[in-house]
């Protein structure tokens, strides 16, 4: 009997918390089904079975850290048809790219008693900034439907469609009244990518922007914004110093505020 | 017997980045390690100068899994640290959230890391091939403490709806009688879950543990209690740090926690059933008994057992809440930013979690400090394994290796939890 050769998943993991590989095993509804189209080749959270690569689709979560996965990254690359990075970690650095503002040893003596045993880099990086990226799919954490529309898509050879506009156009779609306009909270939404579904003003709170700086972006102009209504200087600096921290967008509007001193009158 | 040396590099069905590793020696184990090389993050240091409203958005990405817990220690920790308690309804709405994640973290590792080892598979994948209503079934429970998460939370990994003082809002009624709905729903299946799983071939290890849970004077733990154990402990969160140690060793990346002068300790389902298992309803005692549970279990393989009993709790107790519910009348209790120093301990689905936290008068974080349960139960793993080799060494490599991993799994080690985890080798040596 002949038999068509399925195409091979693999999902790896470098530094962060687990939850993008989750969001596969969270579609309860659908899982069973990706596991009869697709072989889970290497995925370590969920099988023990490792098959060979190469791999048609491999799922990189997670920021390098270190020198032995600023290594192992470039292994993956070479055993991967197409490569997507899932999630804030693996697109910008994560969260522990706060360590990339300050002096990494400092961290190392805060947390851990004996600093020899550790081994880190200085800064947490995007795996972009190793290897060749094929797609990015954003969030903190990334969302199960747009990862199911990636792993179609990759199946259909055709690039993934997600959406390329802000949060506030699903608050606008959502019909959730502007929580910037009515209430004067700051609100990383005019900045932030879309894909949570306008979650947070839903819940009478400003974006954080886990779904990172969308391209084209007016930091600067909502930094403004956020300073005229008395944000303090220090609040504006951490608005941007998020999940996405380490993004280039991010990262240089934070460092903007920083260096804006004489703004802050609050 | 020759001297052998048992190495898994890396660790499957876990959450996060570990091995194993065990040697003997004429029979004796010689060394143990559990190795987590899960790269640290430093939350405990990034944490300084955050606004204290960030840290329940900050330490939920801890984990993905258990992001509620994290959620649940921080906001406790601050609210010690600013003098207030959140009580009545939005309390209730705290333990249906945490009732929840119970759900969907322990549904996920019992059935999807867990069931396939006991049963012979490499994952639940291939278990529902042979197997496809015990499978449907896990996703169906799963999917229901997930839609719990949803509704209160707001998504299921890193929920946006919870602050110091409570929620930023409300869950509507007509979306609690829909959660409702879907419970009553999974709340036979949860029963069939614990009978299925006591049928399971359980290998043979018993251990004297040190258990240490919460208790609290009238129901099953999770946010509020005193910090107890079996061997007469009996103190307040607030004196956490007086009593345990955090340790750097060499092999990992998380920090080993003991007794101060008692040594290793046990957390997670097993300790907290057997400190508490006189709280639970009559309906699950009765489920427990039926599946072979006394009230002690000291086989740490069959914590796949009381990880079920506490998803069957979790399932009565979050229909309880809800059909008890009315809501209060604001989101949540006010509190200003005041200097205060603030300690949390609430029951994870592995464990207890601390947090400590040291404000400043402006609200900003001076200092943090997180000691999740895998990082407690590090010791205590490297000395069942040691145990279970010495008792097994009839083995062959291969059942001795995967029976290796399985002690770990017991555990439902979470190491992007404790980096702040695991590695089995064995070579002939």
């Amino acid at each position: 009997m002949s038999k068509i050769r399925k195409p091979k998943l693999a999902v790896w993991k470098f530094a962060s918390c687990d939850g993008c590989q989750l969001s596969l095993l969270d579609c309860e509804d659908e899982l069973l089904t990706v596991a009869g189209i697709l072989d889970i080749a290497n995925f370590a959270e969920a099988t023990r079975a490792v098959l060979k690569g190469p791999y048609d689709l491999s799922l990189v979560e997670g920021s390098i850290t270190t020198p032995h996965d600023a290594e192992r990254i470039h292994q993956i690359r070479r055993m991967s048809k197409h490569l997507v990075a899932i999630g804030a970690c693996a697109n910008a650095g994560g969260i522990q790219a706060l360590r990339n503002f300050r002096d990494v040893n400092d961290f190392i003596n805060i947390v851990y008693a004996s600093p020899e045993y550790i081994s880190t880099l200085a800064k947490s990086t995007p795996i972009s900034d190793h290897v060749h990226v094929d797609f990015e799919l954003r969030g903190c954490p990334i969302d199960k439907k747009q990862l199911l529309e990636v792993v179609q898509a990759y199946l259909q050879g055709r690039k993934p469609r997600t959406p390329a506009h802000s949060v506030c156009v699903e608050c606008k779609l959502r019909g959730t009244v502007c929580v910037m306009v009515a209430k004067g909270m700051p609100c990383l939404g005019p900045v932030t990518y879309a894909g949570c579904g306008g979650l947070c003003p839903s819940y009478h709170r400003g974006c954080f922007g886990c779904f990172g700086p969308k391209e084209t972006v007016n930091t600067a102009s909502l930094a403004g914004w956020f300073a005229s209504h008395g944000v303090k200087r220090i609040d504006r600096v951490d608005a941007f110093r998020g999940f996405s921290a380490w993004s280039d967008a991010f990262r240089k509007e934070s460092e903007a505020q920083e260096r804006d001193e004489g703004a802050d009158h609050a | 017997m020759k001297n052998k040396t048992i190495k898994v590099e890396y660790l499957a069905r876990v959450e996060g980045e570990g091995g194993l590793y065990v040697r003997t020696k004429g029979g004796r184990v010689s060394d143990v390690r559990l190795n987590i090389f899960e790269p640290p993050r430093f939350f405990e240091a990034f944490l300084r100068g955050r606004y204290m409203h960030e840290v329940t958005d900050i330490t939920a990405r801890i984990c993905g899994i258990c992001p509620v817990a994290y959620q649940m220690s921080a906001a406790h920790a601050l609210e010690d640290a600013l003098g207030i308690k959140v009580t009545g309804p939005l309390r209730d709405l705290r333990r249906l959230l945490y009732c929840g994640e119970w759900i969907e973290s322990h549904v996920l590792h019992a059935f999807f890391l867990h069931a396939p080892d006991f049963l012979g598979y490499q994952d639940a994948i291939q278990l529902s091939k042979d197997h496809p209503k015990i499978v449907d079934s896990a996703l169906r429970m799963k999917k229901a403490g997930n839609e719990i998460v949803r509704v209160v939370g707001g998504r299921e990994i890193h929920p946006i709806n919870v602050r110091i003082g409570g929620f930023y809002r409300l869950p509507r009624r007509a979306e609690l009688s829909a959660l409702r709905e879907s419970l009553l729903a999974v709340r036979e299946e949860a029963r069939a879950a614990v009978l299925f799983s006591g049928t399971l071939p359980f290998p043979e290890l018993e251990i004297d543990y040190q258990f240490v849970a919460l208790r609290h004077e009238s129901e099953y733990p999770f946010c509020e209690g005193r910090l107890v154990s079996n061997r007469g402990l009996d103190i307040a969160i607030r004196d956490y740090n007086e009593h345990f140690v955090e340790t750097h060793v060499e092999h990992s990346n998380a920090l080993h926690s003991e007794m101060r002068g008692g040594g290793a300790y046990f957390v997670g389902p097993l300790a907290r059933y057997h400190l508490n298992h006189e709280l639970l309803p009559a309906a699950c005692r009765e489920a427990a008994a039926a599946a072979g549970l006394g009230p002690t279990c000291r086989n740490p393989f069959r914590s796949i057992t009381v990880r079920c009993l506490e998803t069957m709790y979790a399932i009565e107790e979050a229909i309880r809440i809800i059909e008890n519910y009315e809501a209060p009348d604001a989101p949540f209790v006010e509190a200003g930013p005041c200097a205060g120093i603030g300690h949390g301990c609430t029951e994870a689905p592995r464990g207890i979690l601390y947090h400590r936290y040291a404000i400043d008068e402006d609200g900003r974080v001076r200092e943090a400090k997180i000691v999740p349960p895998t990082s407690q139960n590090q010791k205590t793993i490297e000395e069942d394994l040691r145990a279970f080799v010495e008792s097994h060494s009839h083995l062959n490599d291969e059942q001795l290796t995967w029976q290796c991993e399985q002690t770990v799994r017991n555990y439902d080690p979470c190491i992007s939890c404790a980096t702040h985890f695991l590695k089995l080798h064995r070579e002939e040596g």
